[in-house]
């Protein structure tokens, strides 16, 4: 089976949980066999891992017709697509699009972040979409967030093959109910326009059906999973505090909760003083966090070391005892499986989707900071509680593999297809 | 001639209010009183006070042939006292027919009998006080909690004064042998062993009301006839089930309560008899002797103590409270006794059992807790400030031995103190003598001569113990010079 996905993020340039759930979702799906994906991403940087996949840079496809020469495109995007696939594209241009700001091959340049422009970059993706629709065989679309809705619902129109839609998030989640309406009618578009919508948590599925107004029939749950982490990283080497350390690992914004963390953190650091508090990541409510943390008059023990990426993500895993997901709304999260794989015991709200599918883990409403505290202490002050969550979530993790998420959108498409 | 002997264990635990760490040091009271009311009224109301009174008819229609026995905790009479009296009555009531004997357990339904024996034989004791302070009858047959039992246990009942002990039908410690004999203990000949029959009584307990299953519907009728056709020899059928079986894990529309009545006139048909556990003691003779080396119990499919120590959450809270039993006996605060046993339920160490899929879910059931993990917590949490309250009593950095040295030389210092106080007493009593006697004499002076005999007198009073006597001399001359 042929399968085109739209996707914005893609490992290892990726700024949140939509590139890693893309990366494993298709590799779990390609692991499963028979399955031919070609994956379209707004940037690609040439280090992306190809071997389970086409990967079709969006920067890379031809919008508008000009004359250049096999030579030059070998040597201005050879790294990134081939010659042939470029001169494929080309033919299948189906509109003047030189009124756009395209380069010297025709292409429009993406940034495959998340600009001020995003709207226009959205819509430019789905012109994009059109020339690599018409250009490509395949027998179903698959779209990975709302910011590629419109390059899927581009995607069908012209070649009538039936669209999947993957729900990593709602705009009510980004926004704790105050939804931006440009952005909803995007995703509610999306959602009508859909054979099948894949959503990654029964929490999802509800505010789609719920918020959305859509028929629960057409809508999937299929949770998320992790990728096994490397030895490299598992085995990373950092010097262990001599004091506990809790950790927050995320954006700094409404929707993760990040006030809960420092009451919390108040109300422990109130009796127990051998421990610290970190948390990690940058966002809007930063500066609002380093005031209320100097408030409750514990800037010693709180700490703000800003954005980690890559590597350093697992070294301040490894280092702590406890990690911690306050979110208000959480389509999935996948932290919480990360930490899980380092062996850190994990506190989660309820209000996160993956509370769904863990057992050893500690869950708390996010606004029940009596209840955080109360876990944090007992995972650093009762020996067998850190032991046993520790090694009962590992195995836990372990089990939750990409391969069977993957068989089950296959299973979906199957059913879609033969619907039709 | 064969006999059926119910058992019937009732306890309920005094669960443990939300007790978050900051309440450590700051909250010493631990329960949950609505939750216990809550839940012990309902179930005494659906099933404790119908089952007794239909056990209650049972005896008396049939005229005493109907016999049974009844385990009931500490904890569960205390609940009980306080919040349906009523069930209390009613158990005197069947206790009066003399038709039903109460069994030995621990007073808390804990699991001391896999940590110390001195707190478990105390526990028994207080138990037996209780039960013949309110029904007039002092346990002879041990039940012990969840029916734990291994060799090591057999003794340690003897000594209590047991007869017998009831424990579970474990196929892995029975193999080919059959549970419906009277087995004696390996390690304590003395003791008899009686052996609960699993297959009946989950015919009772779980599938009574199962559709699925192939009995279904089981009638009076069936089940006596299922006895009847066990071999000839095996003349002892135990049955030990909760006595909530009845009403409420099976609700009364299941119709329950008819089938439990309707057993006497069934088994008379076939004569089958009712005995209660003593008189299945006194009445047969042990088969053959019957070795536990591990710990057996009534709970899960593996019949071992793991359903409460399976986990090192278990471990950890278990070693934790039992880590200070000893100073808790020494001390004679009230309050921290009582709470020590509230503490040591085994259903708390239920609640927190991570055991998986088939068994985990029964835990789940019954547990107030949303995970074990949280369990786990809010017990750690209380177990935390109630050894904090131990602590404020006999600091940790004391070791127990040397603890108890301390308070050995304290206790025969206070015997000395009392003897010496007697001897001091007497002293002071045969000096005022002596001055009488002297100022008599001074008085009869002009008689005079009469010195020597009083002196006599004066070496006869001392004379019991002659060599302490100067060292006593001086002590009351101190006293008397006050």
């Amino acid at each position: 089976m042929k399968a085109l996905m739209f996707g914005w993020e893609f490992p290892p340039h990726i700024l949140g949980g939509l590139g890693t759930a893309s990366y494993g979702l298709t590799q779990g799906m390609w692991q499963c066999g028979d399955m031919d994906i070609t994956f379209v991403i707004p940037k690609p940087w040439g280090d992306e891992d190809r071997h389970f996949a086409h990967i079709i840079g969006a920067s890379q496809v031809p919008v508008a017709w000009r004359d250049v020469s096999r030579d030059y495109v070998e040597q201005r995007i050879g790294n990134l697509m081939d010659p042939d696939l470029y001169f494929r594209l080309r033919d299948h241009i189906y509109a003047d699009f030189n009124y756009m700001r395209t380069n010297d091959l025709g292409c429009i340049e993406f940034s495959g972040r998340y600009p001020d422009n995003l709207l226009e970059e959205i819509n430019n993706y789905s012109i994009m979409a059109g020339v690599v629709a018409r250009t490509l065989d395949f027998d179903i679309i698959h779209s990975h967030d709302w910011l590629t809705y419109p390059a899927g619902i581009h995607a069908k129109q012209v070649t009538g093959k039936p669209l999947v839609i993957h729900v990593h998030a709602t705009d009510f989640d980004r926004s704790r109910g105050n939804v931006n309406p440009t952005v909803f009618n995007i995703e509610l578009d999306g959602m009508h326009q859909a054979d099948h919508i894949i959503t990654v948590s029964d929490l999802t599925r509800r505010t789609v059906i719920e918020k959305y107004g859509i028929d629960p029939a057409k809508v999937t749950t299929v949770h998320n999973a992790v990728t096994p982490l490397s030895p490299e990283l598992l085995n990373v080497e950092v010097t262990r505090p001599k004091e506990k350390t809790v950790t927050f690992l995320g954006r700094i914004t409404m929707q993760k909760g990040p006030e809960y963390f420092v009451e919390a953190a108040a109300k422990v650091l109130r009796l127990c003083h051998n421990v610290r508090f970190v948390m990690a990541g940058s966002g809007d409510m930063m500066e609002k966090m380093i005031n209320l943390a100097a408030e409750r008059g514990i800037s010693d023990r709180f700490h703000f070391p800003g954005f980690q990426k890559g590597k350093q993500v697992y070294e301040m895993l490894k280092a702590s005892d406890v990690y911690i997901m306050p979110s208000v709304s959480e389509p999935f999260g996948i932290s919480p499986l990360e930490a899980m794989q380092m062996g850190v015991p994990s506190i989660i709200s309820k209000q996160s989707g993956c509370a769904e599918i863990l057992t050893n883990v500690i869950k708390t409403d996010y606004w029940d900071i009596d209840a955080m505290a109360d876990a944090i202490y007992s995972i650093i002050t009762y020996p067998s509680m850190h032991a046993s969550l520790k090694e009962e979530g590992l195995k836990e993790v372990n089990q939750i593999t990409w391969d069977k998420a993957g068989q089950k959108v296959i299973d979906i498409y199957n059913q879609v297809l033969n619907r039709k | 001639m064969k006999a059926i002997n119910f058992c019937f264990q009732i306890h309920q635990p005094f669960r443990l209010k939300r007790y978050r760490f900051f309440d450590i040091g700051n909250d010493h009271y631990y329960y949950d009183d609505f939750a216990d009311d809550d839940i012990l009224t309902r179930i005494a109301e659906r099933s404790y006070i119908p089952a007794a009174e239909t056990l209650l008819r049972m005896i008396n229609d049939t005229k005493g042939r109907f016999r049974c026995a009844i385990a009931i905790s500490g904890d569960a009479l205390e609940q009980c006292e306080q919040y349906v009296p009523q069930f209390i009555d009613l158990l005197k009531k069947l206790a009066d027919t003399g038709k039903v004997e109460f069994l030995g357990m621990p007073y808390p339904n804990s699991l001391a009998s896999l940590a110390d024996a001195d707190e478990f034989a105390l526990q028994v004791k207080v138990h037996s006080d209780k039960i013949n302070e309110l029904f007039g009858q002092r346990p002879k047959v041990m039940r012990n909690t969840e029916l734990i039992y291994s060799d090591e246990m057999a003794p340690e009942f003897v000594e209590l004064g047991f007869k017998g002990a009831i424990t579970d039908g474990a196929k892995h410690i029975l193999g080919w042998k059959s549970p419906n004999y009277v087995y004696s203990a390996a390690s304590a000949p003395k003791l008899k062993l009686l052996l609960n029959n699993l297959k009946l009584t989950e015919d009772i307990t779980r599938r009574f009301s199962d559709g699925n299953w192939e009995s279904y519907p089981l009638t009076a009728d069936k089940y006596m006839d299922w006895i009847a056709s066990t071999p000839q020899e095996e003349q002892i059928i135990n049955l030990c089930m909760n006595l909530e079986t009845f009403g409420e894990l099976q609700p009364r529309e299941t119709g329950i309560f008819q089938f439990l009545e309707a057993l006497p006139r069934f088994a008379a048909e076939r004569g089958i008899e009712f005995w209660t556990p003593s008189e299945a003691i006194s009445k047969l003779k042990a088969v053959d002797t019957l070795s536990v080396v591990h710990p057996i119990s009534a709970t899960d499919e593996s019949h071992d103590v793991s359903a409460w120590l399976g986990n090192r959450l278990q471990k950890e809270a278990f070693e934790k409270l039992y880590s200070v039993a000893e100073r808790v006996r020494l001390c004679d605060d009230r309050r921290l006794k009582s709470d020590y046993w509230y503490l040591q339920s085994s259903d708390h160490f239920y609640y927190m059992s991570t055991k998986g899929q088939a068994d985990g879910a029964a835990h789940s059931n019954f547990s107030p807790y949303e995970t074990p993990y949280m369990a786990f917590t809010n017990y750690m949490n209380v177990l935390s400030d109630f050894i904090v309250r131990v602590e404020e009593q006999y600091p940790m950095s004391i070791e127990n031995e040397e603890l108890n040295s301390l308070l050995t030389t304290i206790r025969n210092q206070a015997t000395e103190i009392e003897t010496l106080t007697k001897e001091t007493a007497s002293l002071r009593r045969s000096i005022e003598q002596f001055n009488i006697e002297h100022n008599l004499r001074t008085a009869n002076k002009a008689t005079a001569e009469a010195a020597q005999p009083e002196l006599v007198e004066e070496v006869k009073a001392t004379e019991v113990k002659p060599k302490k006597a100067p060292a006593k001399k001086k002590a009351s001359a101190k006293k008397s010079g006050k």
